[in-house]
C-alpha cells in the first residue's frame, strides 16, 4: 500500500505526462505481481463493488473527526472529492501500516458483506493508522471513481516500457470482463490464451475533429461520408452463440439493450460489428433525450421497451468469420457489412414470419439492425452541402473516413475526421451560480442560464433553461466568479442567485422538447461560447427563440 | 440601544466614539492599520497609525503618506478611548488592534496565525469581550504541519532539482511568504535569486531581519547561471514571459491553498507546499477560546459556515461583509509599488 500510495502522490503532484509515465513504469517494475494486477485494474476503472455507501462513510468520518455532519458536508462541498475530504478532516497521525495493496482490496472485497458495525471498526482502525495519502487512496479505493489525471493509454504506454510488449497488445488485452481477484499478471499480461478472448472487443478507433478546410484532404474520390450519429458508440460481437454488447466506456452493456439478443442466430458467429445504438422510437431515429431514458437502467421494463426501442446504426466491420479483418481496407470492410446486413435482415425476416405467421407484430419482425450508408461525392463543396442537412438528417455531421483506411486502435490523425456542424447558440443570460468541483473548488464557475419569456400577467420574466461550466478562460472564471461573490442576492446552500445582469452566448449540440424540463426544453451539451459583455439583459434572447430551433 | 464600539459601515470598520477607521477600504482621515497587505492598507488615508515595524512596508507600498509608528502594548487614546497593538504573528509588523471603552474590550485580529514563523513577532492571546476574527482557512479540512517540516521538504525539492539540472521556480507574496521562505533556505544548495517585487521587498524589511544574500533577476542574467538554483517569485509572474529565462523549469507554490489537490492543479504549479501564514481550524478554535470573548465577529474566509460552528458551540457569533482577503489586491499592490519605486 505504501508503494500504491507512492505512486498516487507522485502521479497527483506532476502535470506532466513524462513524469508519470516514468512513475508508472518505475512502479510495475518493483511492484509484486498482484499488486500490478489490482493497480492495472484501479487505473483502467475495474474498482471493486463498493462495499460501503458514502452516506455512511460521511456519517463515520464526521464522527472521528469530531465534527458536526452539516460541516463535514459543507467542506465536502468545497473539496470537491469525498476521500480527500476524509483524509482532510480526520487528524493525521505517521504512519503504521505495513498491508499491501492486494492484501487491503482483498478485505475491501470481503467487508462488502459485513455488518455496519464491522464495517465502522474497519474504517476507523484503518484511518486512524494511516499517513493523510494512504488514508486519500484507501478512501478513494472504497469510494472509486479513481480520477488522477492517468489515462487508461498512458498507463498501457508505461505497462508497455516496463514488459516490452507492444501498446496495441496491450490495450487489447485489457480490454473486457477480467476479475482483478482471480486473474494473475501472468494470465491477464504476459501469457498468450486465445480462449478468454470470447467476449473481447478490439479497441476502438477514434477520430478527431476536422480542424482546418476540409479540401485539404486532398482528392475527393480517396474519400467516403458519412452521417455521425449521435448515439452510444459500441461494439456487438457474436461468438460461440453468444452476444456481447460493448460501449466505448469498455463497459459491457448486453443487458441493458436487450433488443440485440435477436442478433443470435441471425448473424454468424465470429462477427464483430462497430457502430451507434440509437433511439428508435415510432419507426425513426429519436433524439440523444430519448436514448437518456435508457442509459442509467440496468433492467428495462416493457413499457420502455415499446416506448423507446434502440437499433445498431452499424458502421463497420471488425471481424468476419472468425477473422481479424480490421487490415483490410475500409471499403471492403464495408462491402462485406453490406453482404452480411442483406442476409441476416432477410433471413431474420423469413424465420420470423415462419414462426409466427401472423401480422400482430410485424412491426418488430426485422432485426434492430440498419446500415449507416456510405456516401460518395464529386466535390467538397456536395460534401459540404450534405453536412448542411445533418440536423433533418438527426445526425451531429459527417464522418470523412479514407477509403482505403486501416481500422486503427485509438484516437489516431489522417484516415478518419468527424465534422460536425457548427452548434446552436444563444443569448443567454446568467442567474444562479455554484462552486465548481475539484480543480474549482474555491470559484464559483457553475452557472445557470435563463431565457426571457412572458408569465401568465403578461409581464416578462427569466426562466432557467440550461445550466453549463466549461468555456471561459481561466482569466475569465476569475472575473465572473469576482462578481459573482459581489453580487449575490440570496444563498441557496452551495447555490447563490445573483443579480441578472450578464449575458452570455450558450452553444449546444442539440434540441429537443422537454417534459423534465422547467423550460420545456432540453439541450445537449450546453456550454459557454462566449461572454456577452457588449449586451444588456434586455438584449438577451427568448424562451420563443430557443423553441424555434428545435427541428420538426 | 447603545452603539456598538466598532461598527461595520461601507468604508471599513469604525470607532465612532473615536472617529477613527481599522483597516477601512475607502479613503478616510485616520487609519489604525492591522499590517502592509494591500487588502489591509490602502492608498488615501489622511493619517495612518501602525506598528512601527510596519511603517517601512507601508511607506514603501504607498509612497508619502503621514504615518506614526506605535510598540507593542502602548496605550495610545484617541477621544478617551484606548487603543493598543499586540502582535498577529501574520507577516512582519502584522498587529492585532486592541480598543477599549468604558471598560468594554474589542480585539480586531486583521489576518493572524499562531505558529511562531521566526520572523514575524509571534502571535499573544489578548482577552476581550468581543473578537473580530477572520477565518480564511475557517474549515476541518484545512491542518497545518509544522513549518520545520514543510521548509525540510521545499529545501529537499531544492536539491533533488538541481541534481536534475533544472532550476526552482517558488511561487509567494512579494510582502510575507517570500520572506519567510527566504529566511530558511538551505544556501548550501545554491543561490536564491528574486523577482524585482520581492527583491524590493525584501531590501525593506533586511533591517528588521537577517536574510540571505539573494540576486535580483535583470535582464543581463544568464539562463545558464541560474540552472540548479532556486528563483523567489510572485503568483502573477507565472505564465508571463519573464518566466522563460528559466527553461528549464520546476514550479512549485507555498501557501495554505495548497492543501487541496485540485488548488495545484487549477494553477499549473507541479509542486504544492501547504504553508500558510494564517490560521488553521485547530488555530482558530483556540485563538478564540483563549480570548475569553463571547461575541465573535468573522470578517473574511468561511465565514458563513465558520459562524454557524461557532454559534453551535455556544458563541455568540455572526458574519460581517469586508473588502478583506482577495488576492487580487495583491497583485495590484506590487505593480503599484513598482510604479513608485
Amino acid at each position: 500500500m505504501k508503494d500504491f500510495a507512492e505512486l498516487i502522490k507522485t502521479l497527483d503532484s506532476t502535470n506532466k505526462t513524462t513524469l508519470k509515465v516514468a512513475a508508472l513504469t518505475d512502479y510495475f517494475n518493483k511492484a509484486n505481481a498482484k499488486d500490478k494486477v489490482w493497480t492495472i485494474a484501479i487505473l483502467s476503472h475495474r474498482r471493486p463493488p463498493r462495499p460501503v455507501n458514502t452516506t455512511l462513510l460521511r456519517e463515520w468520518a464526521s464522527e472521528l473527526a469530531n465534527i458536526p455532519l452539516w460541516l463535514f458536508e459543507e467542506s465536502y462541498h468545497i473539496v470537491g472529492d469525498l476521500a480527500e475530504t476524509i483524509a482532510l478532516v480526520v487528524a493525521t497521525t505517521a504512519s503504521t501500516t505495513e498491508k499491501t495493496l492486494t492484501a487491503y482490496l482483498e478485505e475491501m472485497i470481503a467487508l462488502k458483506k459485513k455488518s455496519d458495525e464491522d464495517k465502522k471498526n474497519y474504517l476507523l482502525s484503518n484511518w486512524k493508522v494511516l499517513d493523510y495519502y494512504e488514508r486519500f487512496v484507501f478512501t478513494k479505493l472504497i469510494t472509486g471513481g479513481f480520477r488522477i489525471g492517468v489515462s487508461q493509454k498512458l498507463m498501457t504506454r508505461a505497462l508497455s516500457k516496463a514488459t516490452e510488449i507492444d501498446e496495441d497488445i496491450l490495450a487489447y488485452k485489457l480490454m473486457g470482463n477480467w476479475d482483478p481477484n482471480t486473474i494473475t499478471f501472468q494470465e491477464l499480461i504476459l501469457e498468450e490464451n486465445e480462449s478468454d478472448y470470447l467476449s473481447k472487443p478490439y479497441p476502438f478507433y477514434l477520430a478527431y475533429a476536422m480542424a482546418g478546410n476540409v479540401s485539404e484532404l486532398g482528392n475527393i474520390n480517396n474519400w467516403s461520408a458519412e452521417h455521425k450519429w449521435d448515439g452510444i458508440r459500441s461494439q456487438v460481437i457474436l461468438r460461440n452463440d453468444d452476444i456481447f454488447v460493448w460501449s466505448r466506456g469498455e463497459e459491457l452493456v448486453t443487458d441493458k439493450y436487450p433488443e440485440f439478443e435477436s442478433f443470435v442466430g441471425a448473424i454468424p458467429n465470429g462477427t464483430v460489428l462497430d457502430g451507434e445504438i440509437l433511439p428508435f422510437p415510432k419507426g425513426e431515429i429519436g433524439t440523444f433525450n430519448d436514448l437518456q431514458t435508457r442509459i442509467g437502467r440496468k433492467t428495462v421494463s416493457k413499457a420502455l421497451l415499446a416506448k423507446v426501442p434502440v437499433i445498431l446504426k452499424a458502421y463497420d466491420l471488425l471481424e468476419w468469420q472468425g477473422t481479424d479483418i480490421r487490415q483490410l481496407p475500409f471499403m471492403e470492410r464495408r462491402k462485406l457489412l453490406k453482404k452480411l446486413y442483406e442476409k441476416s435482415v432477410v433471413s431474420a425476416t423469413l424465420n420470423h414470419q415462419q414462426k409466427k405467421g401472423s401480422e400482430t407484430e410485424r412491426s418488430q419482425s426485422t432485426l434492430p439492425f440498419h446500415l449507416s450508408e456510405t456516401m460518395h461525392f464529386d466535390s467538397w463543396i456536395d460534401v459540404a452541402q450534405e453536412r448542411a442537412r445533418s440536423r433533418e438528417m438527426r445526425s451531429e455531421g459527417l464522418m470523412l473516413k479514407r477509403k482505403d483506411s486501416p481500422y486503427l486502435v485509438g484516437r489516431k490523425k489522417g484516415d478518419w475526421w468527424k465534422w460536425k456542424v457548427d452548434p446552436l447558440t444563444i443569448d443567454a443570460v446568467l442567474t444562479y451560480a455554484m462552486r465548481g468541483h475539484g480543480r474549482r473548488s474555491n470559484l464559483f464557475t457553475d452557472y445557470t442560464f435563463a431565457l426571457w419569456t412572458e408569465n401568465e400577467a403578461g409581464e416578462k420574466e427569466l426562466v432557467t433553461f440550461a445550466k453549463a461550466y466549461s468555456g471561459l478562460t481561466d482569466a475569465e472564471f476569475k472575473k465572473v466568479d469576482a462578481w459573482i461573490k459581489k453580487n449575490t442576492l440570496e444563498r441557496f446552500g452551495p447555490v447563490r442567485s445573483v443579480t441578472p445582469h450578464h449575458v452570455f452566448e450558450i452553444a449546444f449540440e442539440g434540441i429537443a422538447f422537454s417534459k423534465r424540463h422547467k423550460s420545456g426544453v432540453a439541450t445537449r451539451f450546453p456550454r459557454i461560447l462566449r461572454w456577452r459583455q457588449d449586451k444588456t439583459i434586455h438584449e438577451a434572447n427568448s424562451l420563443e427563440d430557443l423553441k424555434a430551433l428545435i427541428p420538426e | 440601544m447603545k452603539k456598538p464600539l466598532l461598527e461595520f459601515t461601507d468604508k471599513g470598520i469604525y470607532c465612532a466614539a473615536a472617529k477613527v477607521y481599522l483597516d477601512p477600504w475607502k479613503p478616510v482621515d485616520k487609519a489604525i492599520i492591522s499590517h502592509g497587505h494591500a487588502d489591509h492598507s490602502r492608498w488615501g488615508h489622511k493619517q495612518y497609525i501602525t506598528h512601527h515595524r510596519n511603517v517601512p512596508i507601508i511607506s514603501h507600498r504607498l509612497g508619502a503618506i503621514q504615518v506614526t509608528g506605535k510598540e507593542w502594548g502602548e496605550t495610545f487614546s484617541i477621544n478617551n478611548v484606548k487603543f493598543s497593538l499586540h502582535p498577529a504573528g501574520h507577516i512582519i509588523g502584522s498587529s492585532q488592534i486592541r480598543v477599549e471603552h468604558m471598560g468594554e474590550i474589542w480585539v480586531f485580529t486583521g489576518d493572524y496565525k499562531t505558529e511562531n514563523d521566526g520572523i514575524s513577532t509571534p502571535y499573544e492571546s489578548v482577552s476581550c469581550h468581543t473578537f473580530i476574527t477572520e477565518c480564511t482557512f475557517g474549515l476541518p479540512a484545512f491542518s497545518w504541519t509544522p513549518q520545520k517540516e514543510i521548509l525540510n521538504n521545499i529545501n529537499q525539492w531544492w536539491a533533488q532539482n538541481r541534481d536534475e539540472k533544472s532550476t526552482s521556480v517558488l511561487f509567494a507574496y512579494s510582502l510575507g511568504k517570500a520572506q519567510r521562505l527566504l529566511k530558511y533556505l538551505d544556501t548550501d544548495i545554491g543561490k536564491i535569486y528574486t523577482h524585482g517585487a520581492i527583491e524590493k521587498m525584501t531590501a525593506v524589511l533586511r533591517p528588521l531581519v537577517d536574510f540571505p544574500e539573494t540576486t535580483l533577476i535583470t535582464r543581463d542574467t544568464k539562463k545558464s547561471e541560474l540552472l540548479g538554483n532556486i528563483v523567489l517569485a510572485p503568483p502573477n509572474a507565472h505564465g508571463s514571459p519573464w518566466i522563460k529565462k528559466m527553461v528549464p523549469y520546476v514550479t512549485a507554490s507555498a501557501s495554505g491553498w495548497m492543501a487541496f489537490r485540485g488548488a495545484r492543479r487549477r494553477r499549473a504549479i507541479d509542486k504544492g507546499f501547504v504553508l500558510s501564514d494564517h490560521c488553521d481550524w485547530d488555530g482558530l478554535l483556540s485563538s478564540i477560546e483563549a480570548t475569553g470573548a463571547e461575541k465573535i465577529i468573522c470578517t473574511h474566509g468561511y465565514t458563513d459556515i465558520f459562524s454557524r460552528y461557532l454559534r453551535e458551540q455556544g458563541y455568540d457569533a455572526r458574519t460581517e461583509q469586508t473588502q478583506y482577503g482577495e488576492e487580487e489586491n495583491e497583485v495590484a499592490a506590487e505593480k503599484a509599488a513598482e510604479s513608485l519605486s
